[in-house]
């Protein structure tokens, strides 16, 4: 059942939902002296659900999942994961790159691998749990492969591998599919809700795609730019567990594209 | 190179045939060797030309600079003094390739020696050091030790530079993703930091290895000549021309194919096509 | 060179550099080390002797000229290198070449071919400064955009139309690299080249005063040296600067 604006979430903390992952309570960042990226941001994020940050750019949405990632302080605020307080990056949270951030120098295998041998994990073991992920993401053969000889969408495909490797309960993606293709893009949104069937993980996903969040999420968090605010939550609430390309059919995907649009349509007029 | 548009030939529309029609001769001459030795024989042509056309009374053809070298290395005088004036430019070479990439990296880590270092390199390697090479011998003397100081005068800046502007530019996002997954900041630099920077730090020493051919040249004919520079001004004051030509001749082709030896290893082993060259 | 911009460092750090030489030079420590403020005043009488005045008007001369000429040469080769592939095949080995070797060792050369005198120095200005113009040149020829190429022609555009308005233009921020290299070269070459043949200008003093002990002097020409070639690499970056704006966008 969507929700449309006029209902969307009040703005006041909740009380902590019992499922709530993540808690981010009055996280503000300022960059310099005037640059308000985010301001008195109130959120729960759900385990086991793929909750969506969406919305036009400046609106702090890759900023906010950094500070949720530890990769940038806030200014003002906390972030909990799994009860505990956020200082810095931590083994059960994993990113996922915009850019893909892989070694170019390094072969999939160890890219992939990467996590687990900065944790100091022997090598079998690491390239055993790696050629695992591999497969996982669908680049079984590409194992010796370097980088350059990878598409962009496989490159995100190691990528999104590495970040499974390392077994955190929490994956951060910062709109993964933004430099590949449509058609990667397309097959890579199938891909991930097929994945999300396998793999209990909590997803925090950040995208500027209304489609992209529709089709995939079990949640979206609003985000209003100028400074970064939460104008509302949607939930789609479509079955996904049918045929994949049904799901663009689906009424209640439509309504909620629509909805969303209409409700974001402002910022960029 | 391939065939750009925005050349000549494609704006005017002498654009190629289709592929798989090449013709014999166009693929023929699309191989960079053949270019390479034509070049060569054109040069060596205007040169035998310009010397039989008396440019100057001084100026020997290039059959006669290629005759005279063949003597002098038959007669083992051009080997014998390109031992001696090797020694200083290796010793140079080697000293500021592990002085100066320490360095470089140093700067490029640690603020303080950023701010004190770097702005001296920098006029190091912009300024002429060439004036200093002369004042070089009151501390040093006249041997190998002063030689092998001008070749550092000269390779140590530019080395240090490009490891220090290697160390700084490392690929954010790569440093980015390496604090996520918890890398300490040890593991930072080695894997991270140092791959990525060697690419910049290799073409750096390639550099310093033609700063250091500038340095040994300029310290054998500014400081007591030895080797190859004694051949030069000996030769010179004897109006052997032809010597004299072919042995700098010799050490520009030296320097050359040093330099393109250093190439081809980077190619080859750090796989720059992975990542934007290095200038 | 984006750190040559770094104006602020580089200003500290040799003032704490110069506060370091005072204190060395009136510590006595290093023979060759006279305090800079001796360096300095060396400096100021230094300017104002005749025979400063005549080797900085030789120096200059050789300077001007020779730069003059390797722009007038370079900039067109390099044109002639990034449009016409067949000379680009043919010189391009040797601009390379040249541009990375030893030049000095062509200095006795240019001695026996041209004299212990003026024309010497310019030859050598111009033999260390060329090469890399027309190598920068002809990479701003090569990065300029097909598609603006395409534009020009499909507008109608003159062969001098379309190298004056369009070429020249759009590669422009790298000829200026390869011209404010090419001074920093020049003035390698001018040095060099006075040193060798030392009877003229600015190598001649050195050549006297190193001679003849007289360090004050030796840094104080050194250090108007550097600051003129920093100086002038510094203005022509100025100029890169402005130029750059659309450099980004082409």
């Amino acid at each position: 059942m969507m929700m449309n604006m006029a209902a969307a979430r009040p703005l006041t903390p909740q009380p902590t939902a019992p499922d709530a992952i993540v808690e981010i309570r009055g996280i503000s960042k300022t960059y310099g002296a005037d640059v308000e990226a985010l301001r008195n941001i109130d959120l729960d994020l759900p385990r086991g659900k793929l909750t969506s940050l969406l919305g036009p750019s400046g609106c702090g949405k890759t900023t906010l999942l950094k500070i949720v990632a530890g990769l940038i302080p806030p200014s003002a605020g906390t972030v909990r994961v799994a009860g505990k307080l956020v200082e810095g990056p931590g083994p059960e949270r994993a990113f996922v790159f915009q850019d893909f951030a892989l070694m170019p120098w390094a072969t999939v295998l160890r890219n992939v691998g990467f996590g687990l041998e900065l944790r100091g994990v022997g090598r079998t073991e690491r390239e055993a749990t790696a050629h695992r992920y591999i497969a996982e993401v669908g680049l079984v053969g590409f194992e010796q492969k370097y980088p350059h000889e990878l598409s962009g969408g496989m490159r995100q495909r190691v990528g999104l591998a590495r970040a499974l490797s390392v077994d955190a309960e929490v994956l951060l993606l910062d709109e993964p599919f933004s430099a590949v293709d449509e058609q990667n893009r397309r097959k890579f949104q199938e891909d991930l809700i097929r994945l999300r069937t396998t793999q209990n993980k909590t997803f925090i996903f950040v995208t500027h795609s209304i489609e992209e969040a529709v089709y995939l999420s079990d949640r979206i968090v609003l985000l209003s730019p100028r400074p970064g605010r939460i104008s509302g939550i949607v939930e789609p609430n479509i079955d996904r567990s049918g045929n994949p390309d049904d799901i663009r059919r689906d009424q209640r995907y439509l309504d909620a594209v629509e909805e969303i649009w209409q409700g974001l349509r402002k910022y960029v007029e | 190179m391939a065939n750009e548009v925005g050349t000549e030939r494609e704006a005017f529309g002498l654009a190629p045939t289709a592929t798989g029609q090449r013709t014999v001769a166009a693929r023929f001459v699309d191989r960079p060797v053949v270019w390479r030795l034509l070049s060569i024989i054109l040069f060596a042509l205007i040169w035998e030309i310009a010397g039989r056309v008396p440019v100057s009374f001084a100026f020997p053809t290039f059959s006669a600079t290629a005759v005279a070298f063949a003597e002098m290395m038959v007669s083992g005088e051009l080997p014998k003094a390109y031992l001696s004036t090797l020694q200083p430019l290796i010793l140079g070479i080697v000293l500021s390739t592990v002085l100066g990439v320490g360095l470089g990296i140093l700067c490029g880590l640690w603020r303080p020696g950023e701010f004190m270092a770097i702005p001296i390199f920098i006029v190091l390697q912009a300024a002429p050091v060439a004036a200093f090479i002369p004042l070089v011998t009151f501390v040093y003397g006249i041997g190998i030790a002063a030689k092998t100081l001008a070749v550092m005068l000269l390779a140590l800046p530019v080395i240090v530079l490009n490891s220090y502007k290697a160390v700084r530019n490392v690929n954010a996002s790569l440093l980015d993703m390496c604090r996520s997954f918890l890398g300490s900041q040890r593991q930072a630099i080695m894997k991270i930091m140092l791959p990525d920077a060697s690419p910049v730090i290799f073409a750096g020493l390639r550099l310093g290895v033609a700063a250091g051919f500038v340095g040994v040249v300029l310290a054998e004919l500014l400081i007591t000549p030895t080797g190859i520079g004694d051949l030069i001004t000996f030769h010179r004051s004897r109006a052997d021309y032809a010597e004299m030509y072919a042995t700098i001749a010799s050490i520009i082709a030296l320097s050359t194919v040093t330099l393109i030896a250093l190439q081809w290893a980077e190619l080859r082993f750090l796989r720059p096509e992975k990542r934007s060259a290095a200038r | 060179m984006t750190i040559f911009g770094f104006r602020i460092p580089i200003m500290a750090s040799l003032i704490v550099w110069a506060i370091l030489w005072e204190i060395v030079g009136r510590l006595d420590l290093v023979f060759l080390l006279p305090p800079f403020s001796e360096v300095l005043g060396a400096a100021v009488d230094l300017v104002q002797t005749p025979s400063w005045q005549t080797a900085t008007v030789t120096t200059l001369r050789s300077f001007v000229v020779g730069m003059a000429l390797s722009i007038i040469v370079g900039i067109p080769l390099g044109f002639l290198m990034g449009r016409v592939k067949v000379a680009d095949d043919l010189l391009g080995m040797w601009v390379n070449v040249f541009s990375s070797a030893p030049l000095s060792a062509l200095v006795p050369v240019l001695m026996i071919l041209f004299g212990f005198g003026e024309r010497t120095i310019v030859a050598a200005v111009f033999l260390f400064s060329v090469w890399i113009i027309v190598l920068d040149t002809r990479a701003g020829i090569l990065h300029v955009s097909p598609s603006l190429v395409e534009m020009a022609r499909s507008y109608g555009a003159s062969r001098k139309a379309l190298y004056g308005k369009i070429l020249l233009w759009a590669a422009l921020p790298e000829i200026l690299a390869g011209v404010r290299l090419g001074l920093i070269r020049g003035v390698k070459g001018v040095v060099i080249g006075q040193l060798l043949v030392a009877i003229v200008g600015y190598g001649a003093l050195f050549e006297t005063f190193s001679r003849n002990f007289r360090m004050a002097q030796f840094w104080a020409l050194t250090i108007i040296l550097f600051a003129f070639a920093m100086v002038v690499a510094e203005l022509i970056e100025r100029v890169e600067r402005k130029v750059e704006y659309y450099a980004g966008a082409r």
